[in-house]
């Protein structure tokens, strides 16, 4: 049997997500209990969660989480991060033991600070020199695989259902601003934690339901840039899609949005004349990030999320909102069982964003 | 002593009882096989003239005519076949270099055929082209690899030159004088109504074409027969072809007989003369000469049109194509070794080049290692001979293809590879006047029209198999695709995997 990243395996999944507007804090249990109620479009291979605002005290710092498949392996690994990085705090990441998830590897979670010398030698920007030292870890460290790498924020996942991963991973002792919760269905069982979601780079993670048909385009065009899709999931590709148009082309997240779920050129050609030059001109420079086939994803960012559906919209994907609090969810039941109370809950139409960030901006 | 005999390929089957001695096929057949005996009041045959085009056979109206091959045979021999002992005969009784044409007929691997295609699967849904949208548009050119915004935070919509196709299909480089007027018209005709475009090859523009310039891309070959400021304004894009599939290295050839009246003003030659372009182009002797010519042509033109470079599919293609790429050229066409001409040496077009499958997987491979992709557009020719091959070159990286071959036969031709001899009974390769009238340019268009729009709806339903609502999302997905048959060397270059994997 292959690992996840030696072969290719489409997935089912559930999704759903949760933020306050006002940056108020929501505890984790929220999230797990939301993703609970969709039980049934899990099958018990992967499960995650990803919280925005959860580390507060060390919020300038990046919170690395790291699989190891054992200590020999982890040792190499610190020996890496202490060649490059300024480690402020390091520990086990705290689990509840639970008959449900077993097999774990070793969690650990860091908080670090590219060395000043290290990141002027590399001339690069920090998170530029963040993100190859992430991709260098997991390409190059044998038993080492970092699966959370953003300031103020964390990735929890693991091989089980989505309520027990939450139970494992303590998620009723965190609170943030934003969560995205996953609960997976793929289509065989190669039980690496490291292949569930949400699959994350610096603080952009994405949850995501669907199986792309463009997969082959997108990865062959954005592997070009630096990028190693080393898990051959839509997830991780999709996330080095938006890292590559938002973070280092500098496009909006409604025009990224717009690249990778683009209106169709029936409709391009009636727009206003301003309009339309300016969407031609993303469809033909950004041609090979166009994501065709199903999906439904959530995006979150360093201060608000965003709800994309693929431009047919072949995934189910709901919104609801009651106060300043926003709810996702690939089924209504997923939003109506923590907020049964709705002000109003539409389904977005295929290709349209809702992008929904915190009154106060990043934070 | 050898006695220059070499008996005919075909034989002309005549069924008697059908036959009315209507002397059509006399009348058609420009080779001159057929003849009415007056004496028996029947029909004769020579088929030592006979080229196989079966123009006789369409138009006989009895259908009391078919050509068959001949059983007549040397004593078997796996290694002296008879083809190859009646050309050791043809060469030892002529001294001469043997002729053909069209693309190479031998039986080499045919890797389209030995690859498959993907659909979805329960895991995603196919989609239905009947009812919804399913795009074909492609642009060609290169990609800018930073945005530009203006002053007010706007994109700067500027890019370098493109060409926009409705589907990602053009007729590749004919040029007239190895087809006819007719043709030609048909081409720009269809090109036109079609939002492609077609490509005058090397023989220049005809005036009476200008018309068609938005949909022309116009060819400066190494003979630069027929290239003028008039000529490079009109087209839409420019090919500098330094190869062509069917005969890498060496130049185009087009015999005296068929350089007559407006062939010889459109090339600026004169009548009667061969003309016999040089192997290389004699300003280019290496790719940084080649860099000043395509900022030549975009410094006559203003850079506002784009600049292919046209090679032959050779063994170290993707090293050539990456050095084009970096050379200031718009777009890559690689032709392969099954490529058509109006005219080649036998031996280079049966012995020379690689298979464009073959081509094109590593040129978009190696362009994508080095990470400059982007700077050009891929098109491949020689030989796409139907949808599911654009399908499979598109998935494998190409953004178009060319087709030449698949052209012409909608046009009438039966691929008889004789245009070298200028006598085409069908009205294409030709410029006798009686025989170039048999061409009607308009229906000629309809059909061209015809064969992209069947090859487009075919196009749509293997995309929407695929679960994929776009071509730009088939560019490149090789994930798409898996081979039958394969080794795995042949696997590894085309970057795909086996099927059953």
């Amino acid at each position: 049997m292959y690992r996840e990243g030696e072969v290719r395996i489409p997935s089912g999944c559930a999704i759903s997500g949760i933020i306050s507007r006002k940056g108020k804090n929501i505890c984790g249990d929220l999230a797990v209990k939301s993703i609970s109620i969709m039980h049934d479009r899990s099958n018990g291979l992967g499960g995650g969660f990803a919280g925005y605002g959860i580390y507060p005290q060390y919020k300038d710092f990046y919170a690395l989480h790291i699989f190891y498949e054992g200590n020999s392996a982890r040792e190499e690994c610190e020996r890496f991060l202490d060649r490059h990085f300024d480690v402020i705090n390091l520990s086990k990441i705290p689990v509840r033991k639970t008959s449900k998830i077993t097999n774990e590897p070793l969690i650990w979670r860091y908080f670090v600070t590219p060395l000043p010398t290290k990141l002027t030698d590399s001339q690069l920007e920090e998170k530029e020199f963040v993100s190859r030292s992430v991709i260098k870890i997991n390409t190059l460290i044998n038993g080492a695989y970092v699966f959370s790498s953003g300031k103020n924020m964390g990735v929890f996942k693991a091989v089980g259902f989505p309520e027990d991963v939450g139970e494992f991973y303590r998620l009723d002792e965190y609170e943030g601003y934003a969560w995205t919760a996953h609960g997976r269905y793929p289509t065989n069982t190669p039980g690496w934690w490291g292949g569930a979601h949400p699959f994350a780079m610096l603080d952009f993670s994405i949850v995501h339901n669907g199986e792309i048909s463009s997969y082959d385009a997108n990865r062959r065009f954005i592997e070009m840039f630096g990028y190693k899709c080393t898990l051959q999931t839509d997830t991780e590709v999709i996330t080095y899609i938006f890292d590559y148009l938002v973070r280092k082309q500098g496009l909006s997240l409604k025009d990224a949005s717009k690249v990778v779920s683009a209106p169709f050129w029936s409709k391009i050609d009636k727009l206003p004349q301003d309009e339309k030059e300016k969407l031609t001109y993303l469809r033909n420079v950004y041609s090979s990030l166009l994501i065709t086939g199903p999906f439904s994803i959530i995006l979150g960012f360093n201060g608000g999320l965003i709800a994309l559906n693929d431009r047919l919209k072949l995934r189910s994907m709901v919104i609801g909102e009651k106060d300043d609090v926003v709810y996702i969810s690939s089924e209504e039941s997923a939003i109506r069982i923590i907020q049964p109370n709705l002000d109003k809950i539409w389904s977005p139409n295929g290709g349209e964003p809702v992008i929904i960030t915190l009154e106060g901006g990043a934070v | 002593m050898g006695i220059n005999y070499v008996y005919p390929d075909y034989e002309v089957i005549r069924n008697i009882d059908r036959c009315i001695a209507c002397r059509v096929c006399e009348r058609q057949c420009a080779n001159e096989v057929h003849h009415y005996d007056k004496e028996l009041g029947k029909m004769t045959a020579d088929e030592s003239k006979c080229v196989n085009c079966h123009r006789c056979v369409s138009l006989c109206p009895t259908r009391a005519l078919k050509i068959v091959k001949t059983d007549h045979t040397f004593k078997p021999n796996a290694n002296w076949t008879g083809e190859t002992i009646n050309e050791v005969y043809r060469q030892a009784g002529t001294g001469g270099v043997l002729l053909s044409s069209m693309g190479n007929p031998k039986n080499y691997p045919i890797y389209w055929d030995k690859i498959l295609i993907n659909a979805s699967q329960v895991t995603n849904p196919p989609i239905d082209p009947l009812r919804e949208p399913m795009e074909t548009r492609t642009f060609l050119g290169k990609k800018p690899l930073d945005i530009k915004r203006n002053a007010d935070g706007c994109f700067d919509t500027n890019l370098p030159p493109q060409l926009e196709l409705s589907v990602p299909i053009m007729f590749s480089a004919m040029s007239l004088g190895s087809i006819s007027y007719n043709a030609h018209k048909s081409l720009a005709v269809a090109a036109e109504k079609l939002g492609i475009f077609y490509n005058t090859g090397e023989g220049g523009l005809h005036e009476d074409f200008y018309q068609y310039g938005k949909n022309t891309i116009v060819q400066i070959a190494s003979g630069r027969f027929g290239v003028h400021k008039g000529y490079l304004n009109t087209g839409a894009a420019f090919e500098i072809k330094m190869g062509q599939g069917a005969k890498p290295g060496i130049g185009g050839h087009l015999p005296g007989t068929k350089i007559v009246g407006d062939i010889s003003r459109t090339r600026m030659i004169p009548e009667g003369a061969d003309a016999i372009s040089p192997a290389p182009h004699h300003d280019i002797y290496s790719i940084e000469d080649l860099r000043q010519l395509v900022f030549s042509l975009k410094e006559a033109t203003d850079y506002k049109k784009p600049v292919i470079v046209k090679i032959a599919a050779v063994h170290n293609v993707a090293a050539i194509a990456s050095g084009i790429a970096r050379s200031g050229a718009d777009i890559i066409s690689i032709d392969g070794y099954r490529g058509g001409t109006g005219a080649a040496p036998t031996r280079i077009r049966d012995s020379v080049g690689i298979p464009i499958e073959l081509a094109l997987a590593s040129v978009d491979e190696r362009l994508r290692q080095e990470g400059i992709r982007g700077n050009v557009s891929i098109v491949v020719g020689g030989s796409i001979r139907n949808s599911a091959d654009i399908v499979k070159a598109i998935a494998l990286g190409a953004d178009a293809v060319y087709i030449g071959t698949s052209a012409l036969l909608a046009l009438g031709c039966h691929l008889c590879r004789s245009c070298h001899d200028g006598k085409c009974n069908w009205g294409i390769a030709t410029q006798r006047p009686d025989l170039v009238k048999r061409l009607n340019p308009e229906i000629g268009a309809e059909r061209l029209v015809n064969l992209v729009h069947a090859w487009e709806h075919e196009i749509k339903e293997m995309l929407g198999g695929m679960g994929i609502n776009s071509i730009e999302a088939l560019k490149g997905n090789r994930l798409m695709l898996r081979g039958i048959g394969l080794n795995q060397k042949e696997l590894e270059i085309l970057g795909i995997k086996h099927a059953g994997e």
